[in-house]
């Protein structure tokens, strides 16, 4: 039992990363019909970025500031250098564009900061509570904590503020949302800038635990659009328990089968799910216009 | 009866001139082997463009049927004692297999969802490839057996280095390849696929069974790239499930969609740039990464169709 337990919480811990970057996945998708894959790079800047600022002496909440603000505006960047010029453009050319950004920025993080791994201090310590036979660490509750806050800042914006109405009333229908005066430009910007932000904070929460260096974003990227599909593109609740189920069938995997496999495991449940979903678990059925 | 040029014959006759007369420029034999990439790399590319180009499918995990490919070329000869020849045609034969059964439920999805579908099943391949250790020797790889023509070549008075050989008979492989393929183009199934890629409701109400269609395309470009993986290993002689990996599905898909995914020769172009980017790049080893992300975004924002295409349209001066 408490070793059910331990694999639940660790499942939670890994799920809460996965799922913020479903989220950031979700956000920018919604708003420009994006699949962007290079949000796992802002897990990674999110992390490298904290490291090299800590490092250089500035106090930890001050380099993660300073981290997530820089990466919001990498995220700004990306839309009006690479996704606005590209407008209009096939989904498989979408994909090259966004990989080709995560490959450069990769390229550009192995350069800037260097090839080793890094971490920093926990933010409350070390010392596990142990619940139930099972331990957990301080640094999981913030991460666990930190996906749940963001989940329902989205919500709050995106269904209480004029705001979040208008990115939702652009992701619906983009040209329609301009003729009733919302200024879609300024729509994507944000959603960007969102999406970046939220992406290096999951890199913040993580790093203490995951570690990083500049590799590791193309497998977050993976898991979290693995999450935000398995929920079904476009829906913030689906990215949410998707990320989560995720996270989980890894670490019950890991636990009870072959920690080797873990990685297939997810795969494996995402096939299944759309073999007889084809839309993902909260996904709109898609009828075509002809 | 004079034969006509038609584009397919210009194409091939283009990639024939191509292959034969480079060694001539060659200033050392390392660009054999070079060439002999492009050659393997171009081979799945050209199974891409029948996948994404004629039939407007994604996929995002065809590495993972090169990776069946070769290692079929490094198992079944030392497993059953299978001449690697065979074991290419084997490997080719899993891989038809392997997306006969997973096509069907895969490909009723679309755009992005068939694109996690795929790289689900590509990441599978390499996570066995990675984790079977006793089979496979996991991550460090293991030896390929020679395929044995060189020396059948050298019995019939044919003496060629194994940079040559592989030179050559990729090249031969590639200009197969394409001929099948832009055979395909203009037979009922290409032109089905075609349809299908245009509009599915369409095809649908002139009577194109498009599961069936796409299912082909899928299993077709399957055995292009596990053909390639299979070439990849007996000219390596050696394979790591790296061939299998992520960043070789998207290197395909890249490669294709760069130099054009509308034509044959045109994608065969984009394995060339995108093979010989890095040879070119190691003077600038550290920047090798930002300059290859960079010009798979610019190729995608400014010509849209892809290198060669749009480049063939300017120099017409045919430009909108």
């Amino acid at each position: 039992m408490s070793e059910l337990l331990q694999f639940l919480f660790s499942g939670v811990t890994v799920g809460a990363v996965y799922a913020l970057v479903a989220l950031g996945f979700t956000i920018i998708y919604n708003a420009s019909d994006v699949v962007n894959f290079a949000q796992g790079e802002f897990v990674m800047l999110g992390g490298m970025i904290t490291w090299f600022a800590h490092e250089a002496g500035l106090p930890l909440p001050l380099a993660a500031l300073i981290a997530i603000l820089a990466t919001a505006c990498l995220g700004v960047a990306m839309n009006k250098l690479m996704i606005e010029p590209a407008r209009g453009a096939p989904v498989v050319s979408l994909i090259i564009i966004t990989i080709g950004a995560s490959i450069f920025i990769q390229g550009a993080a192995q350069l800037v900061f260097d090839k080793q791994i890094h971490t920093f201090p926990a933010f409350s310590g070390d010392t596990p509570f142990r619940i139930g036979g099972a331990t957990i660490l301080p640094q999981s509750l913030w991460v666990t904590g930190g996906a749940l806050v963001v989940f329902v800042g989205l919500w709050l914006f995106f269904t209480r503020t004029m705001l979040g109405r208008a990115v939702l009333a652009t992701s619906n229908n983009r040209l329609a949302a301009q003729l009733v005066g919302i200024n879609t430009g300024f729509v994507m910007t944000l959603s960007f800038a969102l999406s970046a932000a939220i992406g290096a904070l999951a890199g913040v929460l993580a790093t203490p635990i995951t570690l990083t260096a500049y590799s590791v974003g193309i497998g977050f990227a993976l898991k979290g659009f693995a999450g935000a599909m398995l929920g079904g593109m476009g829906n913030p609740k689906g990215a949410l328990v998707g990320g989560f189920a995720i996270g989980l069938i890894e670490a019950l995997t890991a636990g009870y089968l072959s920690s080797q496999y873990k990685d297939a495991a997810a795969f494996v449940v995402i096939l299944a799910v759309l073999f007889f979903l084809p839309q993902g678990l909260f996904g709109r059925k898609s009828t075509d216009r002809v | 009866m004079t034969p006509k040029l038609t584009p397919k014959l210009a194409t091939l006759l283009v990639l024939a001139a191509l292959i034969a007369l480079t060694p001539f420029f060659f200033p050392s034999g390392y660009y054999y082997r070079v060439g002999a990439l492009i050659f393997v790399n171009g081979i799945a590319v050209t199974g891409m463009v029948i996948l994404i180009g004629y039939a407007g499918q994604i996929s995002l995990g065809h590495a993972g049927f090169a990776g069946i490919g070769a290692y079929a070329c490094a198992l079944a000869p030392v497993h059953w004692g299978l001449h690697p020849a065979l074991a290419v045609v084997l490997g080719a034969g899993i891989s038809a297999v392997l997306a006969f059964l997973v096509g069907r439920p895969v490909l009723r999805l679309k755009g992005y969802y068939l694109g996690v579908a795929t790289l689900g099943l590509g990441i599978l391949v390499s996570m066995v490839l990675n984790n079977e250790r006793e089979l496979t020797g996991g991550p460090d790889g293991m030896e390929v057996p020679d395929l044995g023509l060189r020396d059948l070549l050298k019995d019939w008075g044919l003496n060629l280095s194994n940079g040559e050989f592989w030179y050559f008979f990729s090249g031969l492989c590639l200009l197969i390849g394409a001929w099948l393929a832009l055979n395909l183009y203009n037979s009922p199934t290409g032109r089905a696929l075609r349809a299908l890629h245009g509009s599915e409701v369409a095809a649908r109400t002139v009577g194109v069974d498009v599961a069936r269609m796409k299912l082909q395309a899928f299993i077709i470009s399957a055995v292009y790239a596990s053909v390639s993986g299979s070439l990849l290993a007996l000219q390596n002689k050696f394979i790591t499930p790296d061939v299998a990996g992520f960043m070789h599905s998207i290197e395909m898909v890249t490669m294709a969609v760069l130099g054009g995914v509308g034509s044959v020769l045109g994608a065969i172009f984009g394995a060339g740039i995108l093979t010989l980017l890095p040879q070119l790049l190691t003077v600038f080893a550290d920047y090798e990464q930002m300059v290859l992300g960079i010009v798979m975004v610019l190729v995608m924002i400014f010509l849209r169709e892809g290198l060669l295409p749009s480049l063939l349209k300017k120099f017409r001066g045919k430009d909108e």
